[in-house]
């Protein structure tokens, strides 16, 4: 409990700048995935931080020495590098996108392995400390170290910020964007810049396979919320940001978690409970609203079933076998949907036991939606030409989602074309004032 | 190099554990869906370790179980979120493997008082360890590793070859597969399944990387080479367990690490196959194309003799005029030297005239120039001055029956502008 009191209230210097740290990367990494992942580059990330490896050890063979920012420079240009190929095999070759991501992506860390395989015999190999590159080891990272990721991570920021709408009409729609003078293939050379800084930076402090789920996982979870681009930035910028520090500060609390993967991992419960939870994609809201569906059309069902068995009769009650006979529905289903009913107060028992009648709300009601039906199969019938066999079933989808103006517009049509039906207001009701009572 | 027993073994294994991912490896690539290999190969993880933490053991059956509804569930929830999220295809994939990655490595180290699996061995495996680890089959001692990928290999290649209708159907049009009768996307997820247990086989002996670069690098590879699915199939066995036996030769040369040397290995195969492929190679393109405009170049200039020739025959025109006229450059060279080689042109003092053989196929590429011009004026309305320029182009490209099918259908012996058109034979 103490550790968790001092983590956060920052007494730990240290611990200060790592999480400072963290948070500029995951914010870099959320602002430029929207644009990796709207841009289709999400495993172009991946690759990128793969190939970076190659670049660290070479960039070890040239400076002889552990070199934080010659490492990282390293990985820039192999990660350009292996960005590159797949960008020329996708062009030149017949082979697709996904493969020549894939082949870049083994073939570069294979020899990154093989080279470092080949470094940590070297008697001074392992002061090298190119296992971090890989996996990634937040706690290992020295002030300066944490200095230089940060101003790189704040200098990403600023680009996008600046360039926000230009990218973001570069990933919407390439053509007009170049149509209007854009430099769009400037933009998206930029862009792979700042995907391929974005996984170099990320790569000591996360790994490999982590940094890439950076620039990919925030933005995902972003886009569950939003179909605005801003909103979309600033959702997976924070998102990132959380990520990032809850994961360093569990990881931080915990010595035997790495971070990289703590890191990820809260990300992806950012990105389930969006999943679940936003407000128009999410599945909860989702289900909801095919549940209402199903409850609205069941209820119109049942209402259009009771119309049309009083149609033409007196007004009387209706047993619940007869409504059964009526259509192709279970007893729950029915019965569902009469106690719906009775609790909207549009149909109530009878006077026998399972017997039913309309309301007064729920014969005028019944009559509209019968009504409604009626047009539309008369329309779709006259107008669209659907095969008469075809058009019950259509007719009844559509009146459940329809809304009530189109249906009036409708109305209008068939009227001036004198083939109207007969309004269902004139339907007799048992037992209440209507028209015939 | 001589190598001892134990490598022999080592480098058995890691032909088998070629030709096991090949063989799936050729359906991922042209299903465009190489990355769901290396989505899979790295979200198996937390179902290997939930197996090794319910059994307690790392015996295979566990693990293909476990690995298995991992790799299931990526493939279903990449396409899920896809669907629900609006999300691109390969972002849905990134974010499942990666969170089921993190999921997995924080399994194992949760555990790490009593699991042998660390985050290494799953990157790189330990193929060197293959002649440890044995057991007696049939009165010999085999490693374990040689046992399990050679049958995942034989399976597969059963497979591939008991379903080649069904896959290929499936691969090429799924709706037809589905209208035919059987459901592609249950054929879908076996394949998934076969790549979930095939990475879980790889795994332990050459890690995941290893397993990416077999699945995707040898198929891609043998594409290149050919347009059949079964050569496809063959090709790429061959090729796994060619870059598979090089790159572990060249590992043990410079003493590094062997899987990664392998996966080198394949990624320059396929820079080999992508220059040097005989039909769709970089280089082999570059030939055509080369090819190509050395024809036109070389026709253009006996076209311009010829002409010359109709205005004041016996005339003769100067190399420096012809190559002019024909671009310049080294490429109008080329094909003045190539047609003095072929003696279809012979230099003199003043100049350059066509030879018999040269003023023969002049007189057919000018046939087929006025020929293409009339049939333009006559039959699509093209004004005079608008027939040349295509039929500039055309000419290269018609044959002998066409020439002679529209000359027998205009019976004309004057192009547009009134100029004759010439005989084949005269």
């Amino acid at each position: 409990m103490s550790d968790l009191l001092r983590l956060i209230t920052l007494q730990d210097a240290n611990t200060r700048v790592v999480l400072l740290g963290a948070a500029l990367l995951g914010l870099a990494a959320g602002v430029v995935g929207t644009f990796a992942v709207l841009r289709r580059r999400a495993l172009v990330g991946d690759a990128m931080a793969h190939a970076a490896l190659p670049g660290v050890c070479l960039a070890y063979f040239v400076v002889g020495e552990r070199n934080f920012a010659a490492f990282l420079i390293g990985a820039f240009i192999a990660g350009l590098i292996g960005a590159g190929c797949i960008v020329l095999i996708r062009a030149h070759t017949r082979i697709k996108e996904d493969a020549a991501i894939g082949i870049v992506l083994a073939s570069f860390f294979g020899l990154g392995i093989s080279l470092s395989s080949a470094i940590q015999q070297q008697p001074s190999g392992n002061r090298a400390g190119l296992d971090t590159f890989i996996f990634g080891k937040a706690a290992s990272m020295v002030r300066s170290d944490v200095v230089f990721i940060g101003v790189c991570a704040a200098a990403i920021v600023a680009i996008v910020a600046v360039l926000a709408r230009e990218l973001g009409s570069l990933c919407f729609d390439r053509g007009f964007s170049a149509s209007i003078g854009r430099p769009v293939v400037w933009l998206d050379f930029l862009l792979m810049g700042l995907i391929c800084l974005c996984a170099v930076i990320g790569l000591p402090a996360a790994g490999v396979v982590m940094t890439a789920a950076m620039l990919t996982v925030p933005a995902a979870a972003a886009r569950f919320w939003t179909d605005h681009l801003r909103i979309m930035l600033v959702l997976s910028g924070v998102f990132g940001i959380v990520s990032g520090v809850v994961g360093v500060g569990i990881s931080a609390l915990r010595p035997g978690l790495a971070a990289g993967p703590l890191v990820v991992l809260v990300a992806g419960v950012i990105f389930v409970v969006s999943l679940i939870a936003a407000p128009r994609r999410g599945v909860a809201a989702a289900w909801w609203r095919r549940r209402s569906l199903r409850r609205r059309v069941l209820l119109q069902n049942l209402l259009r079933a009771m119309h049309e068995l009083l149609e033409g009769s007196s007004p009387r009650d209706l047993r619940e076998s007869e409504l059964l006979a009526k259509r192709a529905w279970t007893t729950t289903q029915l019965t569902t949907a009469l106690r719906r009913a009775s609790r909207m107060g549009l149909a109530q028992p009878g006077d026998h036991p399972h017997a039913w009648r309309l309301t007064p709300a729920g014969v005028t009601e019944a009559a509209s939606v019968t009504r409604a039906h009626r047009l539309w199969e008369l329309f779709l019938i006259e107008q669209a030409e659907i095969a008469a066999d075809h058009v019950d079933r259509d007719a009844d989808q559509i009146e459940h989602v329809l809304p009530h103006d189109v249906i009036a517009a409708l109305e209008a049509r068939l009227v001036a074309q004198g083939r109207l039906p007969a309004s269902p207001h004139a339907i007799p009701v048992v037992g209440s004032g209507g028209p015939h009572a | 190099m001589m190598l001892h027993e134990g490598e022999w073994w080592t480098l058995l294994a890691a032909v088998l554990c070629g030709i096991a991912c090949a063989v799936p490896g050729c359906f991922l690539v042209l299903r465009k869906m190489s990355m769901l290999g290396d989505a899979i190969s790295h979200a198996i993880l937390p179902g290997l370790a939930a197996a090794f933490l319910l059994t307690g053991t790392r015996d295979l059956l566990p693990m293909l179980i476990g690995a298995g509804i991992a790799g299931l569930a990526t493939a279903v929830l990449s396409a899920w979120i896809t669907r629900m999220g609006n999300v691109p295809e390969d972002a849905a994939m990134g974010v499942v493997f990666s969170t089921l990655f993190a999921l997995g490595v924080i399994m194992i180290s949760l555990a790490a008082r009593n699991v042998d699996l660390d985050p290494g061995c799953v990157l790189y495996g330990e193929i060197a360890m293959t002649p440890f680890t044995r057991v007696e089959l049939f009165g010999a001692s085999i490693p374990r590793a040689v046992i399990i990928l050679g049958s995942a290999a034989i399976i597969n290649s059963m497979l591939a070859a008991v379903f080649f209708k069904e896959l290929k159907l499936a691969s090429f049009d799924g709706a037809l597969a589905t209208s035919l009768g059987f459901s592609a996307a249950l054929i879908h997820y076996c394949l998934m399944g076969v790549v979930a247990s095939t990475t879980v086989v790889s795994f332990e002996s050459v890690g995941s990387v290893l397993v990416v670069a077999m699945l995707i690098g040898p198929a891609a590879s043998a594409h290149m080479l050919t347009d059949r699915l079964s050569r496809m199939l063959w090709l790429s066995v061959i090729l796994a367990a060619l870059a598979a036996g090089a790159g572990y030769l060249a590992a043990l040369y410079w003493n590094v690490a062997a899987a990664g040397m392998m996966s080198v290995a394949v990624g320059v195969e396929f820079a080999l196959c992508v220059f040097l492929a005989p039909r769709e190679g970089v280089v082999a393109k570059l030939v055509r194309r080369l090819r190509l405009s050395q024809r036109i170049a070389r026709e253009d200039a006996l076209g311009m003799l010829f002409r010359s020739g109709e205005v004041r025959p016996g005339s003769a025109l100067p190399a420096g005029t012809v190559r002019g006229g024909i671009g310049g450059g080294l490429r109008a060279r080329l094909a003045v030297w190539g047609l003095s080689r072929s003696k279809r042109v012979s230099s003199h003092a003043d100049g350059m005239r066509l030879t018999a053989a040269g003023e023969s196929d002049a007189r057919k590429l000018v046939r087929s120039h006025r020929l293409w011009e009339s049939f333009l004026a006559k039959y699509l309305g093209l004004p005079i001055d608008h027939v040349h320029e295509p039929s500039e182009r055309m000419e290269h490209y018609i044959t002998p029956e066409l020439r002679e099918g529209i000359n027998a259908e205009l019976r004309t012996g004057l192009d547009p502008q009134g100029k004759r058109i010439p005989e084949e034979g005269e």
